[in-house]
């Protein structure tokens, strides 16, 4: 269960503009001032190409703005060396991608494995435990000794997302999650992030480009040209 | 830690062809190295062994390493000497018996008196030049290994007969002379004396047993023309390294020139040194050569992993982490890699010691082999650092992945 003083933004994004490029430069977002807190679930969205992944790597401090403060839990990113930066992604943030980007030699469940392992903050038991009650509570128990090679789409995007909650993370940072998915699997996952907002009061920020999974969130950040409108 | 090794042997054993071969290209350096050291290191023993043990460690000879100091140096400060005449001095060191004592009442090894001289022995109309020692032979089998090295008769067999004498095997086989034939001995100042050939010596090196003879110190001092004279003490110590200390000791205390071993084969031990260093520069550049494979796997691997490296990094792990894994991985390679080397290395060294051969200049009859620990450990030490490094820049590169780059495009 994420921890924060209620009603605080848990991110904050301010005047954040990123650009990309030496001679000819090209801006992905401009000026953004945003804001996620606790228990939300927010979609951004909006045409190809108008900066919503970026928008969300820089939410989730994958990327560093040009310009502008990233605050986590009020600290400022920017201020952080790399090493501290990873360990903010760690603990407090968790990701889902298009695609799964599960490790092919390992199974479901070490793959789950991996961020507790990285943290350090349980001990082996503890963290076979939780890995294997994060898939069963995704209808992944009878498949967690299976490599992602012996899973379907939907379900290795399940253990992408079990993946991303290994870390009990504040907010959980999906880039259309659901786009290399079918439709019952991409509303399997739409069930998993509603009933985590709803049940655990993690925030969730979902990138998408298909506007009837996002009149289903929350909140719509729309953003054109870089720009949230 | 655990973490990082798991990911690193998961990747390594994924990729089990590549791993093989780059372990094997390591074993094989690793391996061919310590033979190489093996043989190297065994033929310099061997020969230093076989050097050591035919002679005595320390010879005190009566010569002066400086020139006596002139009494007009003292009262003029002259710098140079014309039409200087020294006063003859006989030859021999004075005192020698005292010296002896005194020598062994320090303890410092085992001391024969000598008498060395040339001489050129006259056989069946065949004149041969020869180094001729007089030897006190129960002193003399305390400091070298004569005794061992008498073939057909013994070293007490010089009381035998009046005027005996001991030849170098292939001495004796170059005049055609066998034991009871009697030879002509003719030293410098034209003395002959007639002596009787009692045993022949083989010390397994050329150079002595074509050249050396061997008389009581008796005999030798009547074809000097001296009684009483020694002028070569021989000495044998407890520690051979420790020759070159004692000598200059024994050097200070008595003033006459002494010669350790060491000091007498200085050309050949820094031939062995250089020898030393072209080795340890070969061995280093097979192991060199060896480590482009792990650096060619390691590069491909990670090649291969970039989505992995990129999903890790988003995940949390550092920069520091990532490049341990696959460092990791080049020292895993590596070190598997030693461990058949040693063996590789082992079997080589065995299978090139059981090789006979005949040499013209040693008495071995299969090639000397060394095994010394320490050539596994320097193999050991040169493969893991020459993985380590062609491992770290693949590594280094991994590390500095930026995981939005490779996640866009595979996206």
């Amino acid at each position: 269960m994420p921890s924060s003083a209620p009603g605080a933004p848990l991110i904050r994004l301010d005047k954040v503009t990123r650009t990309i490029g030496d001679g000819v430069v090209t801006t992905l977002v401009r000026d953004i001032d945003l804001e996620i807190r606790g228990g939300e679930f927010a979609a951004i969205v909006g045409p190809s190409g108008s900066g919503k992944s970026s928008l969300l790597y820089l939410l989730g401090l994958l990327d560093a703005p040009t310009a502008g403060d990233v605050l986590v839990q009020g600290e400022n990113a920017n201020h952080l060396n790399e090493a501290a930066r990873a360990h903010l992604r760690l603990s407090l943030l968790g990701f889902v991608f298009q695609f799964h980007f599960l490790l092919p030699e390992f199974t479901a469940l070490a793959n789950v494995m991996l961020p507790m392992r990285a943290l350090r903050k349980l001990d082996e038991r503890a963290m076979q435990e939780r890995a294997e009650g994060l898939l069963a509570s995704l209808g992944l128990a009878e498949h967690a000794h299976k490599t992602p090679d012996k899973l379907s789409g939907g379900q290795r995007q399940r253990v992408a997302i079990a993946r991303a909650l290994a870390n009990e993370p504040m907010v959980l940072l999906a880039d259309e999650p659901t786009g290399n998915l079918d439709t019952a699997s991409s509303e399997q996952v739409l069930e998993i992030f509603r009933r985590l907002v709803d049940e655990t009061g993690r925030a969730i920020v979902m990138v998408t480009h298909d506007l009837d999974l996002a009149a289903r969130t929350d909140r719509q950040i729309r953003i054109v040209d870089g720009r949230i409108v | 830690m655990k973490l990082v090794l798991d990911i690193a042997w998961t990747h390594v054993r994924s990729r089990l062809r590549q791993t093989l071969v780059g372990m094997l290209g390591v074993a094989m350096g690793v391996g061919f190295s310590i033979m190489m050291a093996a043989l190297m290191v065994g033929s310099q023993n061997d020969f230093i062994r076989q050097l050591v043990d035919s002679l005595p460690h320390i010879t005190i000879r009566d010569e002066r390493r400086d020139p006596p100091r002139q009494p007009v140096e003292d009262l003029y400060q002259a710098v140079q000497f014309s039409g200087l005449r020294t006063p003859v001095t006989r030859p021999g060191i004075k005192n020698p018996y005292a010296i002896i004592a005194t020598l062994e009442s320090q303890k410092l090894g085992k001391v024969a008196p000598s008498v060395e001289s040339r001489a050129v022995i006259r056989y069946a109309g065949r004149d041969t030049a020869a180094s001729v020692t007089g030897i006190d032979p129960k002193r003399e089998a305390k400091v070298s290994k004569l005794p061992s090295q008498i073939r057909a008769g013994s070293l007490s067999s010089l009381y035998a007969s009046s005027n005996a004498i001991i030849l170098g095997d292939r001495l004796a086989a170059k005049i055609g002379a066998r034991i009871g034939n009697t030879i002509t001995l003719v030293a410098g100042n034209g003395r002959r004396m007639s002596c009787t050939v009692v045993a022949f010596l083989h010390a397994g090196v050329a150079n002595i047993d074509e050249t050396q003879a061997y008389t009581l110190n008796k005999t030798a001092q009547i074809l000097a023309g001296q009684i009483g004279l020694v002028n070569a003490i021989r000495i044998r110590v407890g520690h051979i390294l420790d020759a070159r200390a004692i000598a200059a000791r024994i050097e200070t205390q008595t003033g006459y020139k002494s010669v350790s071993w060491q000091e007498a084969n200085e050309d050949l031990l820094s031939a062995f040194e250089i020898r030393n260093v072209i080795m340890y520069t070969v061995v280093g550049a097979i192991l060199l050569v060896a480590s482009f494979g792990t650096y060619n796997i390691i590069s491909t691997i990670t090649h291969e992993k970039t989505r992995d490296i990129a999903i890790l990094k988003s995940l949390g792990f550092t920069e520091r982490t990532v490049r341990r894994i696959f460092l990791l991985e080049a020292i895993i390679i590596g070190f598997a890699g030693t461990i058949i080397g040693w063996g590789l290395g082992y079997a080589l060294s065995r299978a090139l010691g059981s090789i006979e051969f005949k040499s013209p200049f040693v008495d071995a009859t299969h090639l000397p082999i060394e095994y010394d620990v320490t050539h596994y450990l320097i193999a050991t030490a040169v493969a893991l650092a020459a993985s380590g490094i062609a491992g770290y820049l693949p590594a280094r590169k991994a590390a500095r992945v930026h995981p939005v780059d490779i996640i866009r495009g595979a996206s």
